[in-house]
């Protein structure tokens, strides 16, 4: 299978590979895949107000994968929460020239980057919610 | 040294430049069809096939009236199962297999369960053998044929067929065996081995591709076959057409190099493969042997590197030419079936990859192919969530994963 050069440029140069604290409260984590079905990617976001001020991924899979998830960090750095859950699937797939046998690495990496936002709001509140309770 | 290094020899080999001396006088000086009885041209191309006859009979251990000339295992099998299937049901209408064969038997065990045969497709262990008992077990009164094949095409391990063959003789069943890969690689002998229908590729031996053979044993017992391909009645009535001339003196060669080299070879690449091996063991950690370390082809390596998905992997060694069995790399997008019936997990199927040395495979390229598979497998695990799970000490067969929404 022949790869665009954006996705060997991704594979070969990914763009933000780490991890957050995901204990703190301005960081969220999304894993989305499994194991078994040979793709798992973890996106995590670090956010200041309602800004992605950072984002770094660990992916487990294809090289679309890891090109989908990589590209994905780097689009949602110094987006807003809402800017960043506007972004859809077939964005990166035109960006990256994915073929159809490849779709759901992309969509893996939308699923990613909404799990991450969630995981951080869900977080939040709880916290807001705990610190409410506590006055 | 030539990139990439090909590694792929279970996949297909390169043409011996003996063999190809030996073919090329049969395109444009001796071009005769070996069927034409009345002239000089199908004299020497019939003395032509009949001493490859003589060469592939050589290397089975057969009678060179029971080599049947194909196009390659895929119809040698299908010539042999239907064709048994056909010629005996009325005797009976079970056949036995194993999942772990070649699609090209599965999938003609599945036509003949459309015709109302019964297939029982017994599951290798985890090493991907099956046992003499589990055949034992599965057999009955209306079994005709049992089909298992010699060495697998990914793992490389080898079924205990001797025993296995003794016991359908003395059954009175016939054993049909895929020996695609073990031919030319381990001693094969169709008399000592009780077999009595057995396939070969010329491709997977160093010869050229589209040429192949069934043996068809001809007394204890004598095997009849119902032909697949009717014509001018070749082949004994088996399998018309005209003979492919060049390609049958190519595998002719390819077996007798095949067999005067056999043990040579096999020692050879077993030093080359072993070297491999002990590289990935002691430099990565969380290796996987896929295969039996006993019972296995010497050229055959099948490794999973848990937590680095193996289409990832292969980008990451473009500098060499090898197989996986993830499922991003077939059409499918199923991981490999073999992998899968020997109950592996199928998270170590995609991270799968065949490393199949050759003869003119160099320690040189090994020792290269060795940096780099490492090199990118601990590059790979850098990337990898699960490889920082597991260092975390995360059990992740208790994780609750989150499929994605496709």
């Amino acid at each position: 299978m022949a790869y665009s050069n954006k996705v060997l440029d991704h594979y070969n140069n990914p763009r933000n590979v780490g991890s957050l604290d995901k204990g703190s409260t301005q960081v969220g984590t999304g894993v989305v895949g499994a194991p078994e079905c040979g793709d798992v990617m973890k996106l995590q976001i670090q956010v200041e107000g309602d800004r992605i001020v950072d984002a770094k991924f660990k992916t487990f899979g294809c090289g679309s994968a890891i090109a989908s998830s990589s590209l994905a960090t780097e689009w949602i750095k110094g987006k807003t929460l809402d800017e960043a859950l506007a972004i859809q699937n077939t964005q990166i797939v035109e960006e990256l020239s994915l073929p159809p046998v490849k779709i759901h690495c992309s969509v893996l990496a939308e699923d990613a980057i909404k799990a991450a936002i969630h995981d951080y709001k869900s977080k939040n509140s709880a916290e807001s919610a705990t610190n409410e309770a506590a006055h | 040294m030539k990139l990439p290094i090909y590694l792929d020899h279970q996949a297909t080999t390169p043409c011996d430049p003996r063999v190809v001396e030996a073919m090329l006088p049969y395109f444009t000086e001796h071009y005769g069809n070996a069927a034409s009885r009345n002239h000089k041209y199908g004299w020497a191309a019939e003395e032509a096939v009949e001493r490859s006859r003589e060469q592939i009979a050589a290397l089975l251990g057969a009678n060179a009236k029971e080599i049947v000339f194909t196009s390659g295992s895929t119809e040698s099998i299908n010539l042999a199962l239907k064709g048994a299937a056909e010629m005996y049901a009325d005797k009976g209408k079970h056949i036995i297999t194993c999942q772990a064969e070649h699609k090209a038997v599965l999938d003609v065990c599945k036509h003949l369960e459309q015709q109302g045969f019964e297939v029982t497709y017994l599951q290798p262990d985890k090493s991907g053998r099956v046992s003499l008992e589990q055949v034992a077990a599965a057999l009955r009164p209306d079994t005709i044929v049992v089909a298992l094949m010699w060495a697998n095409n990914e793992v490389g391990t080898l079924n205990p067929i001797r025993e296995i063959g003794a016991l359908c003789h003395e059954k009175g069943v016939l054993l049909f065996t895929d020996a695609t890969q073990a031919a030319g690689k381990i001693p094969v002998d169709v008399e000592a081995d009780h077999v009595d229908m057995l396939c070969l590729s010329g491709h997977k031996i160093y010869g050229p591709k589209g040429v192949g053979v069934l043996y068809v044993r001809r007394k204890n017992p004598r095997v009849r076959l119902v032909a697949q391909m009717d014509g001018g009645g070749h082949e004994r009535g088996m399998r018309s057409g005209t003979l492919n001339v060049p390609g049958i003196v190519g595998l002719g060669k390819a077996c007798e190099l095949a067999r005067t080299e056999l043990e040579s070879e096999a020692k050879r690449s077993a030093e080359l493969r072993d070297h491999l091996e002990k590289r990935i063991f002691s430099e990565l950690d969380f290796v996987h042997l896929n295969g039996n370390r006993e019972h296995r082809l010497p050229n055959n390596l099948n490794i999973s590197f848990a937590f680095v998905e193996g289409e990832s992997l292969l980008m990451g060694i473009s500098d060499i030419a090898v197989s996986s069995g993830s499922a991003c790399t077939s059409a499918s997008l199923e991981p490999s079936h073999v992998l899968r019936s020997m109950d592996v997990g199928e998270d170590l199927a995609h991270s799968s990859i065949r490393f199949g040395v050759g003869r003119f495979t160099t320690r040189e390229e090994v020792d290269f192919a060795a940096d780099k598979v490492i090199a990118a497998v601990k590059r790979l695990r850098e990337l990898s969530p699960l490889y920082e799970m597991a260092q975390e000490g995360i059990d992740l067969k208790t994780v609750k994963w989150q499929a994605a929404s496709h």
